[in-house]
């Protein structure tokens, strides 16, 4: 069963322009920065809109519900402070934008394309929450 | 309009011994083992360097008594030897050294190789290194096109085959391998195996970039470059390196390369067909079939198909890879492994790879880099005079 990691793993730091992503993240909800102007979503918090050129950007919450877009299953950990196996991947958002996570709550073997998922958080550190995907019906 | 590199010549190559850890060195002595070995192949005077690039470019100024000189202390492959041809076109150098090397670089063999690890606030908290960002590009693929791991590993076991019977190789004799060996090894990063990766390694290689007026005084005849060009989707191991990211054009990420190719191929004047030999980076199997789709050798979504009909072996329609890459040649350091593709391609137009030589190849396309790293750069070389 592919679980969430425990405390001990390498923690985010984050900068100026994510830091309300990770506040989100601490009080269980998923943010992600859309222009005010042309609506377009941020591939990573910025100033400058990628597809206008605006500079009014705003955090919105997402409802976190979204599908699996490509994923991996690691047997051999980046350190020895993950456990394996884990499942990186990356996840469509219902909102449009997509983000890697890592997919909990099933087997291995059970992950396929496109299958619904869930956002859920767990902590890394006492600051840091990180989210997390499992299968939804 | 001429040919913007019809004056420049590739004069000298040289590989240093490669080995999984070189004993007594570190990347900056075996850079300079390897700037002294393609100095003497090219046959130049360290008093007529007037340009080094690369990562230890000021200390080879400084160690061989350079300057003054031009120094570009770049960190890449294909780009460092485009930027060293464009300083000859230009006039503004008239011999260049392109050197690099890495060794005592890892040492902590419970993770994965230190540049693999990118400590990004997206992705550091779910334990993604190269293969992984790699197999995300796979999988997808795999999705789309229902390419298999026998696929893969059937380039796996075609590139470790060339290193096998090579004597340069690190894993020279280690071999032969099927595709089922492949399959056998233990799962990395699904759908990677162990014997779909590169491995790690220590070593250096350089090169020397010079004008053509020069070329007669050469003990090997010149090699051309024929066009070149870089495709960056951003920075690596920050975003989700989904195969369907775009920017300014409908191009998808998963075929980050494609457009470098079609410039380089343009400027040639050149196709995809008149390639006689393929130098393409190796970091994982999945990446040949990419890069066969990517750079026009095949339709999207056949390249799966492509190399399991054999068309990437020795003797096949484009042998790839000849002299093992960096599953089983050598895979040194950040950037060594990177111009290796380049000295490789040298070596067969020259005509002088011990092993696997392409009987008359005129024609050779080099790659570095990846879909999982959102870049991949192109190089074209000749043995005519564009």
């Amino acid at each position: 069963m592919l679980e969430p990691q425990p405390v001990g793993i390498p923690v985010p730091n984050p900068s100026p322009a994510s830091m309300p992503y990770w506040e989100g993240c601490k009080r269980g909800e998923l943010l992600y920065q859309r222009c005010n102007d042309c609506g377009t979503i941020a591939l990573r918090p910025g100033t400058v809109c990628g597809h206008c050129l605006g500079r009014s950007l705003s955090w919105v919450a997402s409802k976190g519900l979204g599908a699996l877009y490509s994923w991996t299953v690691v047997w051999r950990p980046q350190r020895p402070s993950f456990t394996v196996p884990y499942a990186p991947g990356i996840v469509t958002l219902d909102e449009g934008f997509r983000m890697v996570s890592s997919i909990v709550g099933c087997e291995p073997a059970d992950l396929r394309a496109d299958m619904p998922l869930a956002v859920e958080f767990h902590p890394a550190s006492d600051e840091i929450f990180l989210p997390y995907f499992r299968p939804r019906p | 309009m001429p040919h913007p590199y019809r004056d420049v010549v590739i004069a000298g190559v040289y590989n240093t011994p490669q080995a999984r850890q070189l004993e007594g060195h570190d990347s900056e002595s075996i850079t300079f083992d390897a700037a002294v070995g393609a100095l003497a192949d090219a046959g130049v005077k360290p008093a007529e360097v007037d340009a080094v690039i690369g990562a230890h470019a000021q200390e080879l100024v400084l160690g061989l008594r350079l300057g003054p000189c031009t120094r570009l202390p770049w960190q890449l492959g294909i780009p460092i030897v485009l930027e060293g041809a464009d300083l000859v076109a230009s006039g503004r150098a008239d011999v260049v050294l392109v050197a690099a090397g890495g060794a005592s670089m890892y040492s902590d063999r419970t993770s994965t190789a230190p540049w693999t690890r990118p400590a990004n606030e997206f992705v550091v908290g779910y334990g993604l290194f190269t293969a992984a960002e790699f197999a995300l590009m796979a999988r997808r693929h795999m999705v789309m096109h229902r390419t298999t791991p026998e696929q893969m590993a059937t380039v796996a076991a075609t590139i470790r085959n060339n290193g096998h019977v090579n004597p340069d190789a690190v894993y020279y004799g280690r071999g032969p391998f099927t595709p089922a060996d492949i399959l056998a090894s233990r799962m990395v990063a699904d759908p990677f195996h162990l014997l779909d990766c590169a491995m790690t390694s220590e070593g250096g290689c350089a090169l020397v970039l010079t004008n053509a007026d020069r070329a007669a005084d050469f003990s090997s005849p010149p090699v051309w470059i024929l066009g070149g060009g870089s495709d960056s989707y951003g920075p690596a191991y920050q975003i989700a390196p989904a195969w369907d990211l775009v920017g300014r054009s409908d191009v998808p990420a998963g075929y980050v390369g494609r457009t470098a190719a079609r410039h380089t191929f343009a400027a040639a004047g050149l196709h995809p067909g008149d390639v006689d030999v393929a130098e393409l980076y190796d970091p994982f199997s999945f990446e040949i079939i990419r890069q066969m789709e990517a750079f026009g050798f095949c339709n999207d979504g056949e390249g799966g198909a492509f190399v399991a009909e054999g068309n990437i072996g020795p003797g096949g329609r484009l042998p790839v890879t000849t002299d093992g890459g960096t599953m089983s040649y050598s895979h040194a350091g950040i950037n060594a492994q990177q111009l290796q593709r380049v000295i490789r391609a040298v070596e067969q137009l020259r005509g002088t790879c011990a092993t696997s030589q392409v009987d008359g190849a005129s024609v050779a396309l080099c790659s570095n880099g990846g879909s999982g790293a959102l870049f991949t750069d192109v190089l074209l070389l000749g043995t005519e005079r564009p």
